[in-house]
């Protein structure tokens, strides 16, 4: 997994609550079996049209946000489905960071395993940089390290993230070959198990 | 001691490794496979040099992306597809017990693992699926997983995890006549919203839940994720051992009274906490209807679709206007009053045997209004073997329904039983997202009956009243 310290970029704003994992990648595009190339196909029903073409009024279609890399967006993001291919798709997209009010469970913890990070913010908070990032260009640092995210002006906003997650994400550790490190202890579990 | 939720007992009994606030390293008992986000797993473990740990506490079917008709054919022709061809391959090359397209227990991965009597009570059960919470209807912890998780618990058999918090939802009396589990969940869900309980485990109580059949039971611990829960959890009790007893993998002899003995503790003790508690009546339950796009956007079948602006929240508010959007529908227009293109009967929510009975009494004798396409999916190969036992396939067929072989079809439209844009579908399933039956599509989540009755009438109806007047 890539290490994740300081990420500064672009903000993407998504002005909608419960944004579900059936939108981040519609299950037309989950009959492969790979981890890639998930980014062209990414919220595709809103950002393409019936024809296939872009849809010019969907916020990533939209020349001042192509480059964006850090996703805002509305209230319990990422709910529904399971599919870890919506972390992906965002990843792929070029999105490292996406900041909401809250997330879906299962879609928080995907996001840890794979290197995206997600971040909580208060509602209000969440609707000011909609606003900003809708009048004008708003570009964020976020600093994993410090858990603070700023425009290195006026916005200094803290952030909180479970300590071993974060550890996780800055190393970019390989959580199998640590779990791997407990075999001991779960053959002593499984034994147990066996005299039960 | 101090008392104890069924929830701790069941983490408890499973904590492989704990250090004081860190995460835990949970021990899981099953891990339920399917084709669509398990490939990249075993991608993964192969170029990491591992291997799967407990391959005997494993199991895969292939659901998702699967045809539902024409079995016969392929078999002689071969399959096509890339996910399920690769499934096999992986359970081979692992040593995994693989039910294929063919196999006369194939079906829903949540169908088939209680059906098999693999899903027992006291369990840790994970699957990469969000629906994994049906499992839970046997007093399991039982939650989905994403495709970093399967493989982490494919070289390990555990998981670190940390502690949810727990949330009682009670319902005390009983459900008026005509109402189902899918109504009980589906109001619940109105009740508290798509994340109103997020973060936590709930743990259903009270006599609407105890007085539901396992597959009543299966339906609402189902659906736990659309409140935005980590699993759902009902205490297993003669209900759940009635309906394990003799199943091909559960306990056999003397195992099977050790095991009682072991499952008769698995229940909240009196006078232990949850972190929240809500409490509602049975009798203030009706057949409900989804309206939007989400399965919080619900109302009674007697009630109307509502006008945004009456939502105090304004997040609310802007949700509902776009959803209704989406939906073509008007403020104010009765739900008995909106006519549908589709039928479903399926689903990982609504396609067990009970199910079927269901909606087949509700059929009996009458015919799918013209213009109305309904379609019956099983959930399993063996529920369709029993449904055909039992007649139910004819009676669904003289109505003109098809009846398809098992498998998630329209739930996730992966296969070709997809909506057309603009299309309007009473679903028996678990999701109205925007898309998620095709694109464009509009889902209507519904009961089994309400959903036969809004076949054969071509618009929805209040079972309440309807069924009867016509029986």
């Amino acid at each position: 997994m890539e290490r994740f310290l300081v990420h500064s970029g672009t903000v993407v704003p998504l002005d909608r609550a419960n944004v579900d994992t059936d939108q981040l990648t519609p299950k037309e595009f989950l009959k492969g079996t790979e981890r890639t190339g998930y980014g062209k196909v990414l919220m595709y029903n809103w950002r393409y049209l019936s024809d296939g073409q872009p849809n010019p009024d969907f916020v990533l279609n939209q020349p001042q946000y192509r480059a964006g890399a850090i996703l805002v967006a509305g209230r319990n993001f990422g709910c529904g489905s399971s599919r870890e291919h919506a972390v992906w798709a965002l990843q792929d997209y070029g999105f490292r960071v996406i900041i909401a009010p809250t997330f879906a469970d299962i879609f928080y913890n995907n996001c840890f395993k794979s290197g995206l990070l997600p971040i909580s913010l208060p509602e209000a908070t969440v609707d000011w940089l909609l606003q900003q990032a809708k009048t004008t260009e708003t570009f964020l640092t976020v600093d994993l390290q410090h858990c603070v995210v700023t425009d290195g002006q006026t916005f200094h906003e803290p952030f909180q993230v479970d300590p071993d997650r974060r550890e996780a994400l800055m190393q970019g550790l390989d959580e199998i070959g640590m779990t791997l490190r407990y075999v001991q202890a779960i053959e002593a579990f499984e034994a147990r198990r066996a005299m039960m | 001691m101090e008392p104890k939720t069924l929830f701790d007992k069941l983490w408890e009994r499973h904590v492989v490794h704990q250090e004081k606030g860190r995460p835990s390293l949970l021990y899981i008992d099953l891990h339920l496979v399917h084709e669509v986000t398990s490939p990249q797993a075993f991608t993964a473990l192969r170029s990491a040099g591992r291997s799967v740990r407990r391959p005997d506490l494993t199991m895969a079917t292939v659901d998702h992306n699967i045809p539902t008709h024409g079995r016969e054919q392929l078999k002689l022709e071969g399959i096509q597809n890339d996910q399920i061809n690769t499934l096999e391959q992986n359970c081979k090359a692992f040593g995994i017990t693989f039910y294929d397209l063919f196999h006369p227990r194939q079906g829903i991965v949540h169908v088939i693992g209680p059906e098999l009597g693999l899903t027992q009570p006291g369990m840790t059960i994970v699957c990469g699926d969000s629906h994994t919470s049906t499992h839970g209807a046997f007093g399991a912890l039982a939650f989905g997983i994403g495709t970093s998780e399967i493989e982490h618990v494919l070289a390990t058999q555990c998981l670190w995890q940390k502690k949810p918090k727990t949330m009682e939802i009670r319902v005390n009396g009983t459900l008026p006549p005509g109402v189902t589990a899918k109504d009980l969940i589906l109001g619940i869900i109105g009740r508290i919203g798509t994340d109103g309980a997020t973060g936590h485990v709930i743990e259903y109580t009270g006599d609407a839940f105890t007085a539901l059949s396992m597959d009543g039971r299966m339906t609402v611990c189902n659906m736990s994720i659309e409140a935005g829960a980590r699993a759902g959890i009902i205490a297993p009790d003669e209900v759940t051992f009635q309906y394990l007893k003799d199943r091909p993998f559960a306990p056999a002899g003397e195992a099977w009274e050790r095991a009682l003995i072991d499952w008769r503790e698995l229940r909240t003790d009196e006078g232990a906490q949850y972190d929240r508690s809500v409490v509602f009546e049975a009798a203030e339950f009706a057949p409900m209807v989804t309206w939007g796009t989400n399965p919080a956007q619900v109302v009674p079948v007697s009630g109307v679709v509502p006008n945004p602006e009456e939502f105090a929240d304004p997040v609310e508010r802007r949700t509902a206007a776009a959803a209704i959007s989406y939906m073509g529908l008007t403020p104010g227009t009765p739900i008995e009053e909106i006519r549908v293109d589709r039928v479903f009967i399926g689903s990982c929510t609504n396609s067990r045997i009970e199910d079927l009975r269901a909606a087949a009494r509700i059929v009996a004798g009458r015919q799918v209004a013209a213009g109305v396409h309904a379609l019956v999916v099983p959930g399993s190969t063996e529920t369709r073997r029993q449904a055909e036992a039992e007649g139910l396939d004819q009676i669904f067929r003289a109505a003109g329904f098809e009846w398809r072989e098992a498998g998630c079809s329209l739930c996730i439209a992966m296969n070709t039983d997809v909506l057309r844009a603009g299309e309007r579908c009473a679903s028996t399933s678990n999701r109205n997202f925007e898309g998620r039956q095709g694109p464009g599509g509009r889902t209507h989540l519904v009961g089994p009956e309400m959903a036969a009755a809004a076949a054969i009438a071509g618009h929805f109806v209040d079972v309440r009243t309807w069924s009867y007047a016509r029986a």
